[in-house]
C-alpha cells in the first residue's frame, strides 16, 4: 500500500482494541524470565562454545604483532579470531570503524580478538593470554581542543548541515533583547541492560545469529557486507531486546566475531560485551559544543535566531545534530542553523535516544529560559509567544501535520500546578533543600518507513502477525496485536505476533523513534490485503465488509471469520509505503515537561522531587506502554541533566568511566512519581495509525527541564552538563557556618 | 579469572594456617568485592580459603559494655542490630547508606573494612597503577581524579578508601582482632589498621600475611546524637564523594571522622577538639595540609559545607 | 503478608543468623573442602534450586550466575554487568537477595536459591509478577526478574524491621514510597521502568496488608 494521501477514516478509527491500555502480551513471558535473549538460547544451540573478546588497549596505531599461542595451548579454547586468520572482512555500511581491528587500530577498546573456549571461565582467562604489541600513534581526543578544526560535513540524515533565512547576523545585532551563550554536552553511553550479545552457529555456508538487534534487515545486510556473503545465507533473529537505544542499531563486534568464531571453532558460539568493554568497544552519543544566539523583542518574540553544533567522530563518521529542531520550533524571520565536524580519534561516536534533538534542546531550552529571565516573560507563555503553526524556514506554504504544542504546554501547566512558581530564583526553601521548578519544550521528528507484514487468518479464528520488527521494551508485539485486532475483528487474546525474524517480510526496525507508527501501518497494509481475501471468500465486496466480533458482516449478512478464512486458512502480505507527505507537511511531536527540583544548600546535591508533561503524538496507540516510553525516556533525561557523562582521558584516548558503577544512570532513588497526560490528536498525514512516534519524545528536553528547575532553586546557572554538585558549589553563596 | 584451588576452612586456627602454608592464598568471605576484582584479574589468589562457615558471624556484648561483631556478621545484619541502632547509630546509617540491599546481604564486616579503592585505573589493568602493580606509576595523579583523595595521599597514590562503615568505626574508635597463622591474636586499633600509600601503596593494612579477622570490637556506648552523611551525585548505589561520620555531645563536644577524603578512614584529633568552635574550625584542622587536583579540590569545600549542615542538623 | 511460598522462610532467615539457617538447609553439603591439584580441578557442588536439588560438578570459578544461567540453563536470572553494579542477576539464597554475579556457586553449597522461575510461571503468576504485568512495571524485561527477586525480598526485610538509608527513625520502619525506592535502588533499570514499579510493589504490600 501507498500512504499519499491523508488518511480518512478507517477501521482504527473505531478504537476498539487500538488506543486501550492493554497489559503488554510479552507480559508474562518477561516477568517470568522465560522470554529468551540472544545470549540464552540453549533451546536452539544447546552445545555453544564461549567466546571472549579481547579489546586494544590503545586508542590509534596499529598492532605491531599479536600472539596467541599461550591462549591457544590454555585448557579448553578451542580457537583464537584476529586479523591475520579471519580471512577477508569487509565492512558494514553503518560502521564508522571495523568491528574486528588490526592490523590498524581505529579506536581504545576496538575488538582485535576472539578467543572461544569450551566454557566461559576457560575463555576469559585465555583471553588475558593473548599478547598484543603495539605500535601507538598520537592521536585526537578532545572536542574543545579540535574545535577549530572541526568542518562542515557532507549532507546526511537531515538533511544540509546549514540553513539559513532572511538575514540572521543583521537582525540579531539589532534585536532589543540578545541571547549569545555556548552550552556543551558531555559524550553519553546508552547503558541498556543488556549487554550486545550474539549466538552464532553454521549450517554448511549458511549462517544463524540470535542476536540482540533493533533493526533485523539492516544486521543482515551488514553481516553480509561485512562477511562478503550472500543476505540470503544470512538468518538473524531477535525476538527479544534487552533495551537498546540506538546501541543496537547496528551489527557490533559480538555478531561478528561469534560468527566468526563458530566458523573457527566448527560449532555454535556465543559472545557478549562485558559491560566494561561496551562504552569504549561500541557507540555512544557524541559531545557537543553549542553555541545559540537568541535576538527578541522586549515582549520576547524571537526576531533572530541562530544556533552551531559542534561535534566530533572517527574520520568518516557524522555529527551529532543537534541543530536541528531549531530549524522547526520556534518562529522568528531570520534564522541559521550550522552543523561542524571534527575529527576524533574516541570510540565511535552515533546514533543515541532522539539523536539531534536530546542534546540540542538541553542547549536550546536553557537559552529560552534566559530569555524568558531577561525579558521578564513567564518562561511557558515566552513559548507560547514564539509558537508557529508552519516550517519556520521553508514558510507557510509547509505548514505541520499537526501540532498541538500550545496545548501541550497550557495543560502539562496547568496539572502540574505551574503557576505556583517563584520567577525569581531562591526564593523557596524546604528545610536544607533550596526548591525550584523549571520547564522545557519537548521536540522530536517524527519519521515514517516503509514496513511490511505477513497476517495469516486460520480456520479456528487465530490470527497470526509475522514481521521482522522488534520490540526493545516499546511495546511492539502488543501495538502490533491491537492493531491485528482491530483491524480483522478479532479479540486481543486471538493474535500471536511473531517478530523479529529475517525469515519474516521486512519492516521499519525500531529507531528514531519511527518504529510504533511505521510498523502498525505496515500491519495495517497487511491487514487490509487479508480482508480483502477473506471478504472474497465470504462473498463480499472488500469496500463495504466489516469485520467486527470475529464475524465478517456486509449489506445485513455475516459471515464468521473463521469460515471465511477455510480450514487451509489465509495469508496475506503487504506493506505500508509513503509519498511525499512528509514534505508538503512537517511532521513533529510535541511536549511541555515540568519539574520540581531540591539542591541541597549545602552540599549542591540535586534531588528531582516531582517531574511530569503533556504530549501531544498522534493516535497514542497504547497509552499503558506509551507513558512507559515517556517516563523511561523523561528519567534518561534526568540522567543527562544531573550524572550522565563519560569522561575522557586525553592522554590514553577512551572512556575512563566505563562501567555501571562509574558511568551513573539515575536509580530508584532518584526518580520520584510521574505524570504523563496525552494531548489528544490525530494526524492523519502521518499514517493510516493516525499515530506518530512516542518513544523518544520523552527525552527531549526533560534534561533542561530539570537544569531550569536547578537555576530556579538556586540562582546558579550550569551551562555545562552533567549539573554535578561540584559545578554548582561555584555558585552557591557561603553557608551559616554554625 | 585465574584458576585457584578452592577450601572451606572449618575453623579460624586452620584457615589462618592454610593461608600461611598455601603460596597466593586469599580469604573469601561476602566476595563482592574479591570476586569483582578477580574477574578483571586485578587479583589473582591461586587459592581461595573460604570462610563463610566459621563461626564468626554472632554480635556479642562485651564485659567492658562494647559490642564484638564477628568478622562475618553480613552488613545488613551489623546494621539492623537492636543494640547497634540504639547505641551506635552512626554505624547503622554509614552502614545502610552504603552499596545496596543485595551487596549489604552479602558485604561482611572484615570484607567490608578490608574492600580496595575504586580508583577508576586501578581497576583498568592496561594502565599504569603503583597500587596494582607496584613501580608502574600512578595514572590517576595527573588524570581523571574526581573522586580520590586529598588527605594523607603520597607521590605514589592518592587513591581513596571506599568503605563507609568504616569511617563509623573510626569515629567509634573500634578495634580489630585478629589471629595469625601461628594462633597468637591482636587486636589492633582501628586508627592504626589502614596504612596510608606512602612509597607502598600496594600495602593497605596492619594485616601480616595470613592474618584472619576473628571480629571488630566496639568500646561502649558514647551517646550523643549520631550522625552519618554521605555525599554523591547520585541518590543511591554510590560511593561517598565526601562523608562525614559525628556523634555530637550534649557538653558542645564532638567527633569527625570523614569518607571520599583519604586512603584511610581520616579522622584528625585537632578536628575533635574543635568541635565547639563550629563546622569552619572542625573543617580547616580536619583539611589541614590538603593536597587536591583539578578534580577534586571542591572536596575541601564540599567538607566544610557538609559539616555545616550536618553542624546544623545537630544543632536543630 | 503472603508473597509465594517461601515469604515465611524469608522472614525467619532474615532474622536469624544465616549460620543456624545453613545448619536448617533441607540440602546434604557436596563437602567440596578438600583442595585439588591441578588447573582444572572440578568441585562437586549440591543446590537446592526452587525446591528442586542439584548436584553439579563445577569449576571453583563458576559464579553461582554463571551455574544458573549457563549450567542449569535457568536463563530467567540476567547478567547485566556481572560485577554487582545493577541488581539484575538478584536472586534470593537462604532467604536473602544477592547479587549471583559476585558469588561462586561452590561458595553455596548445600543451600537454597529461589530464582525468579521459582516464583511463578506464565501460567501460575507469582503476585508480584502479576503486579508487574498490571502496572507495567518493565519495558524490555532484561532487568525485570531482578526486580522482581528483589521487590518480594524487600517487602520481606520492611516486614522484619531491617531499617535502611530513607528510614527516619532506625527503630520504627514502616513500608512507603520513600522507603521501597531507596530499597530497589539497587536494581538498575535503564528503560527506567521506575514509577511504574514502586506501583506494582505498593499495590502488592497493600493487599498483604489488607
Ligand atoms: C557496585 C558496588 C557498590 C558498592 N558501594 C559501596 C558503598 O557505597 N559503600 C561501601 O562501603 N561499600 C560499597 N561497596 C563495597 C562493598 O561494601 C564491599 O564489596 C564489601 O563490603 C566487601 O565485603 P565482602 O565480605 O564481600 O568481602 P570479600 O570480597 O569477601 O573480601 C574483601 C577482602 O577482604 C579479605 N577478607 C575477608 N574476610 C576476611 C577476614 N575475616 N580476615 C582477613 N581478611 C578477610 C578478603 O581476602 C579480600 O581481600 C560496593 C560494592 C559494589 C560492587
Ligand atoms: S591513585 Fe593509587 S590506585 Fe589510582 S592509579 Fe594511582 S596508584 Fe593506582
Ligand atoms: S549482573 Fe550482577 S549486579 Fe549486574
Ligand atoms: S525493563 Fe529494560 S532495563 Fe528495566
Amino acid at each position: 500500500m501507498k500512504f499519499d494521501q491523508p488518511a480518512t477514516i478507517n477501521p482504527i478509527d473505531r478504537g476498539k482494541v487500538v488506543g486501550i491500555p492493554h497489559d503488554r502480551i510479552d507480559g508474562p513471558a518477561k516477568v517470568t524470565g522465560s522470554a529468551p535473549y540472544a545470549y540464552e538460547r540453549h533451546d536452539v544451540a544447546p552445545n555453544a562454545a564461549y567466546g571472549w573478546i579481547v579489546g586494544s588497549a590503545i586508542a590509534k596505531g596499529s598492532i605491531k604483532s599479536i600472539d596467541s599461542r599461550d591462549a591457544l595451548a590454555a585448557p579448553g579454547v578451542l580457537a583464537v579470531v584476529t586479523h591475520e586468520n579471519a580471512g577477508p572482512l569487509g565492512k558494514g555500511s553503518m560502521n564508522t570503524a571495523h568491528l574486528l581491528g588490526g592490523p590498524k587500530i581505529e579506536h581504545y577498546d576496538q575488538a582485535l580478538a576472539l578467543v572461544v573456549a569450551q566454557t566461559l571461565e576457560q575463555a576469559r582467562d585465555a583471553a588475558k593470554l593473548v599478547r598484543i604489541d603495539y605500535a601507538q600513534e598520537a592521536g585526537k581526543f578532545v572536542l574543545t581542543a579540535e574545535k577549530d578544526t572541526a568542518v562542515k560535513p557532507p549532507a546526511g540524515f537531515g538533511g544540509d548541515p546549514d540553513s539559513a533565512v532572511g538575514d540572521f547576523a543583521g537582525a540579531f545585532g539589532k534585536a532589543a533583547v540578545k541571547i549569545d551563550r555556548t552550552y556543551t554536552t558531555p559524550d553519553h553511553s546508552h547503558a541498556m541492560m543488556e549487554p550486545h550479545a550474539t549466538t552464532a552457529a553454521w549450517l554448511g555456508g549458511r549462517l544463524t545469529l540470535w542476536t540482540s538487534n533493533q533493526m533485523i534487515a539492516w544486521a543482515v545486510k551488514e553481516m553480509a557486507l561485512t562477511l562478503k556473503m550472500k543476505r540470503e545465507d544470512i538468518h538473524v533473529m531477535s525476538p527479544y531486546i534487552g533495551g537498546g537505544f540506538g546501541s543496537k542499531l547496528f551489527v557490533r563486534a559480538d555478531a561478528v566475531l561469534a560468527a566468526l568464531g563458530a566458523r573457527a571453532a566448527g560449532r555454535p558460539v556465543k559472545v557478549a560485551l562485558a559491560r566494561p568493554q561496551i562504552p569504549n568497544n561500541t557507540t555512544h552519543r557524541p559531545a557537543t559544543i553549542q553555541r545559540i544566539r537568541i535576538g527578541a523583542d522586549r515582549n520576547g518574540v524571537i526576531d533572530a535566531i541562530g544556533h552551531e553544533c559542534w561535534s566530533g567522530d572517527l574520520p568518516g563518521g557524522s555529527p551529532e545534530t543537534g541543530a536541528m529542531q531549531t530549524r522547526l520550533l520556534y518562529g522568528g524571520k531570520n534564522r541559521m542553523t550550522a552543523h561542524r565536524l571534527a575529527t576524533l580519534d574516541l570510540p565511535e561516536g552515533n546514533a543515541m535516544r532522539a539523536p539531534g534533538e536530546a542534546v540540542g534542546l538541553l542547549a536550546l531550552e536553557i537559552a529560552m529560559d534566559e530569555l524568558a529571565e531577561a525579558c521578564s516573560v513567564d518562561p511557558v507563555e515566552l513559548r507560547i509567544r514564539n509558537d508557529v503553526q508552519y516550517d519556520p524556514e521553508a514558510g507557510p506554504g509547509r505548514p505541520f501535520s499537526s501540532r498541538k504544542l500550545v496545548e501541550c504546554l497550557r495543560q502539562g501547566a496547568d496539572r502540574f500546578g505551574w503557576a505556583k512558581r517563584n520567577p525569581t530564583p531562591g526564593q523557596m526553601r524546604d528545610g536544607r533543600w533550596l526548591v525550584g521548578m523549571g520547564m522545557a519544550v519537548a521536540f522530536r521528528n517524527n519519521l515514517v518507513g516503509k514496513s511490511g507484514a505477513r497476517v495469516k487468518v486460520d480456520g479456528k479464528g487465530g490470527v497470526i502477525v509475522e514481521t521482522d520488527m522488534t520490540d526493545i521494551g516499546t511495546g511492539s508485539y502488543t501495538i502490533i496485536a491491537q492493531t491485528a485486532a482491530e483491524m480483522l475483528g478479532v479479540p486481543l487474546e486471538a493474535v500471536q505476533v511473531r517478530l523479529g525474524d529475517s525469515k519474516f517480510p521486512e519492516s521499519s526496525g525500531s529507531g528514531g523513534q519511527w518504529g510504533a507508527n511505521s510498523s502498525t501501518a505496515g500491519v495495517y497494509a497487511a491487514c487490509v490485503a487479508a480482508r480483502g481475501i477473506l471478504a472474497q471468500k465470504a462473498g463480499f465486496n472488500a469496500d463495504d465488509a466489516t469485520f467486527e466480533d470475529g464475524m465478517i458482516k456486509s449489506g445485513g449478512r455475516s459471515v464468521p471469520l473463521k469460515q471465511a478464512a477455510g480450514r487451509e486458512g489465509v495469508s496475506a502480505e503487504d506493506s505500508m509505503e509513503y509519498g511525499d507527505l512528509d514534505k508538503a507537511y512537517a511532521q513533529a511531536t510535541f511536549g511541555a515537561h515540568f519539574c520540581e527540583v531540591g539542591v541541597d544548600m549545602h552540599t549542591g546535591e540535586t534531588r528531582v522531587r516531582r517531574m511530569g508533561g503533556a504530549f501531544a503524538a498522534g493516535r497514542i496507540l497504547n497509552p499503558k506502554s506509551a507513558r512507559s516510553q515517556v517516563i523511561g525516556a523523561m528519567t534518561m533525561g534526568v540522567g543527562s541533566a544531573l550524572m550522565e557523562e563519560l569522561i575522557v582521558d586525553p592522554r590514553f584516548g577512551y572512556f575512563v568511566n566505563h562501567d555501571m558503577a562509574e558511568y551513573q544512570v539515575p536509580v530508584h532513588a532518584d526518580i520520584p512519581d510521574q505524570d504523563v497526560l496525552f494531548v489528544e490528536e490525530l494526524d492523519d498525514k502521518s499514517s493510516p495509525m493516525k499515530a506518530k512516534g512516542i518513544g523518544e519524545l520523552g527525552i527531549c528536553g526533560a534534561g533542561a527541564a530539570v537544569a531550569n528547575a536547578v537555576y530556579n532553586a538556586c540562582g546558579v546557572r550550569i551551562r555545562d552538563y552533567p549539573l554535578t554538585l561540584d559545578k554548582i558549589l561555584r555558585g552557591l553563596p557561603e553557608p551559616a557556618f554554625a | 579469572m585465574k584458576t585457584f584451588t578452592y577450601e572451606r576452612a572449618e575453623s579460624p586456627a586452620q584457615a589462618a594456617a592454610a593461608a600461611l602454608s598455601r603460596p597466593g592464598a586469599r580469604f573469601i568471605a561476602g566476595g563482592t568485592n574479591l570476586l569483582d576484582l578477580m574477574k578483571l584479574q586485578i587479583e589473582t589468589p591461586a587459592h581461595l580459603i573460604d570462610v563463610n562457615r566459621l563461626e564468626l558471624d554472632k554480635i556479642e556484648a562485651t564485659n567492658e559494655g562494647g559490642l564484638r561483631i564477628g568478622a562475618l556478621v553480613r552488613n545488613t545484619d551489623l546494621a539492623a542490630d537492636k543494640r547497634v541502632r540504639r547505641d551506635y547509630a552512626v554505624l547503622s546509617r554509614a552502614l545502610l547508606a552504603g552499596a545496596s540491599g543485595q551487596l549489604r546481604n552479602k558485604a561482611t564486616t572484615a570484607g567490608n573494612l578490608l574492600q580496595r579503592t575504586r580508583c577508576p585505573y586501578f581497576y583498568d589493568t592496561t594502565k599504569p597503577c603503583n597500587k596494582r602493580k607496584p613501580g608502574t606509576g600512578c595514572a590517576a595523579m595527573k588524570g581523571i581524579s574526581r573522586n580520590l583523595a586529598i588527605m594523607g595521599t603520597s607521590d605514589a597514590c592518592i587513591a581513596t578508601h571506599p568503605s563507609d562503615m568504616a569511617v563509623a568505626m573510626r569515629l567509634l574508635d573500634a578495634t580489630v582482632d585478629t589471629v595469625a597463622p601461628n594462633g597468637t591474636k591482636r587486636s589492633i586499633p582501628i586508627a592504626d589498621f589502614h596504612r596510608l600509600p606512602g612509597d607502598r601503596p600496594e600495602v593497605e593494612s596492619a594485616l601480616a600475611p595470613g592474618e584472619l579477622i576473628l571480629s571488630v570490637t566496639l568500646p561502649k556506648p558514647i551517646g550523643g546524637t549520631h550522625i552519618y552523611r554521605k555525599v554523591r551525585d547520585r541518590a543511591s548505589y554510590a560511593f561517598a564523594l565526601v562523608s562525614v561520620a559525628a556523634v555530637f555531645t550534649p557538653d558542645k563536644g564532638g567527633r569527625f571522622a570523614f569518607g571520599g577524603l583519604a586512603p584511610k578512614p581520616w579522622r584528625v584529633d585537632a578536628a575533635d577538639a574543635a568541635a565547639a568552635q563550629g563546622a569552619k574550625a572542625v573543617a580547616e584542622a580536619a583539611l589541614s595540609g590538603a593536597r587536591t587536583t583539578r578534580d577534586n579540590a571542591f572536596k575541601k569545600d564540599l567538607t566544610a559545607r557538609t559539616l555545616a549542615s550536618i553542624f546544623a542538623e545537630a544543632r536543630a | 503478608m503472603t508473597v509465594g511460598n517461601f515469604g515465611v522462610v524469608t522472614r525467619r532467615t532474615v532474622l536469624g543468623a544465616s549460620a543456624a539457617a545453613c545448619a536448617t538447609s533441607a540440602i546434604p553439603r557436596a563437602q567440596a573442602a578438600t583442595p585439588a591439584k591441578g588447573d582444572d580441578a572440578m568441585v562437586p557442588v549440591a543446590l537446592r534450586i526452587n525446591g528442586k536439588d542439584h548436584h553439579l560438578t563445577l569449576d571453583p570459578r563458576t559464579t553461582l550466575l554463571d551455574t544458573l544461567r549457563e549450567h542449569l540453563r535457568l536463563t530467567g536470572t540476567k547478567k547485566g554487568c556481572d560485577h554487582g553494579q545493577c541488581g539484575a542477576c538478584t536472586v534470593i539464597v537462604e532467604g536473602r537477595r544477592i547479587n549471583s554475579c559476585l558469588t561462586l556457586a561452590v561458595m553455596h553449597d548445600g543451600e537454597e536459591v529461589t530464582t525468579i522461575e521459582g516464583l511463578g510461571s506464565p501460567e501460575k503468576l507469582h503476585p508480584m509478577q502479576k503486579a508487574f504485568v498490571v502496572h507495567d512495571g518493565y519495558q524490555c524485561g532484561y532487568c525485570t526478574p531482578g526486580q522482581i527477586c528483589s521487590a518480594v525480598a524487600v517487602l520481606d526485610e520492611i516486614e522484619a524491621g531491617i531499617p535502611s538509608h530513607v528510614t527516619h527513625d532506625l527503630n520504627n520502619v514502616a513500608f512507603s514510597d520513600e522507603e521501597v525506592r531507596e530499597r530497589m535502588s539497587g536494581n538498575i533499570c535503564r528503560c527506567a521502568a521506575y514509577s511504574n514499579i514502586i506501583a506494582a510493589i505498593r499495590d502488592v504490600a497493600g493487599e498483604d496488608k489488607a
